[in-house]
């Protein structure tokens, strides 16, 4: 008997051990977004677009990969665009996903800018990920996402 | 006054995008760091920069606390007259500061 009733409990066992590992990786999952009191990365960007779609592509967002200091990131970005009177970027919007604020950068440009490219630096409190947005003249909304890893974060020792 | 630089071509041919950077010094203190005596740094953030090119703004920025310290901004705009560029930089504490150069189209 015991070597049948075996078999069954070892499998409920690792059920049971699956299940709490699959629920421990979710709340692990959850929690960052839960504990953080600023909005989301997809609500800053849908209250940058009021509510239009936002599609991939046109938009380059350059940053490193890597780096090594948070606290001076380059970020060059750079639009598809003729930049004419009738077919322009408006505004390029950059955000965060994990800064204290979402909000990074506004650049509003127009036809005499004569190119849809902008570059300054940034500060990175942990690796994250980074979104530029494009508003076009036609009103459509692009965007390019990047993951950047960082090795020393800003604004952690006080 | 803070130190700002600006570098950008002293003359251009007419329609030619020139390019133009901007830095100036600024700590960009966020608001979120506590001092060495643990109390909240306030915040001191330049907030808009604009650019003024004969009368019309071709060019402005809003930043918020991700923008590094000595913040530098870089974009273009096309030589269309000579005259003079306007830049202004205005932020917390009432933090102004403005720059004029002269570029020369031909």
């Amino acid at each position: 008997m015991s070597h049948r009733t075996g078999p069954p409990i070892r499998t409920a066992t690792r059920r049971a051990v699956l299940n709490g590992a699959l629920g421990l990786g979710l709340s692990l999952v959850i929690r960052p977004a839960a504990g953080t009191s600023a909005p989301s990365l997809e609500s800053a960007i849908r209250v940058f677009a009021s509510e239009a779609p936002v599609k991939v592509g046109r938009v380059l967002l350059d940053v490193a990969p890597l780096v090594e200091n948070g606290n001076a990131v380059p970020i060059t970005i750079t639009v598809e665009s003729p930049m004419t009177a009738a077919d322009h970027v408006r505004r390029i919007a950059v955000f965060n996903e994990l800064n204290p604020q979402r909000d990074v950068a506004v650049f509003t440009l127009g036809p005499r800018a004569g190119r849809a490219r902008v570059a300054t630096r940034i500060r990175l409190a942990t690796s994250q990920r980074l979104v530029a947005v494009a508003q076009m003249s036609d009103g459509t909304y692009w965007q390019h996402a990047v993951d950047v890893i960082v090795t020393l974060a800003a604004c952690i020792e006080s | 006054m803070a130190r700002a630089l600006i570098t950008m071509p002293p003359t251009a041919k007419k329609g030619e995008v020139v390019e133009i950077r901007t830095l100036i010094a600024h700590p960009m203190e966020t608001g979120y760091r506590r001092g060495d005596d643990g109390s909240v740094l306030p915040r001191n953030l330049i907030r808009r920069f604009t650019c003024v090119y004969d009368g019309e703004t071709v060019f402005s920025a809003e930043l918020f606390a991700a923008v590094a310290a000595n913040p530098l901004i870089s974009f273009s705009t096309v030589a269309t007259a000579s005259g003079t560029l306007t830049f202004t930089w205005d932020g917390d504490d009432g933090f102004a500061q403005t720059e004029r150069v002269a570029i020369t189209v031909t």
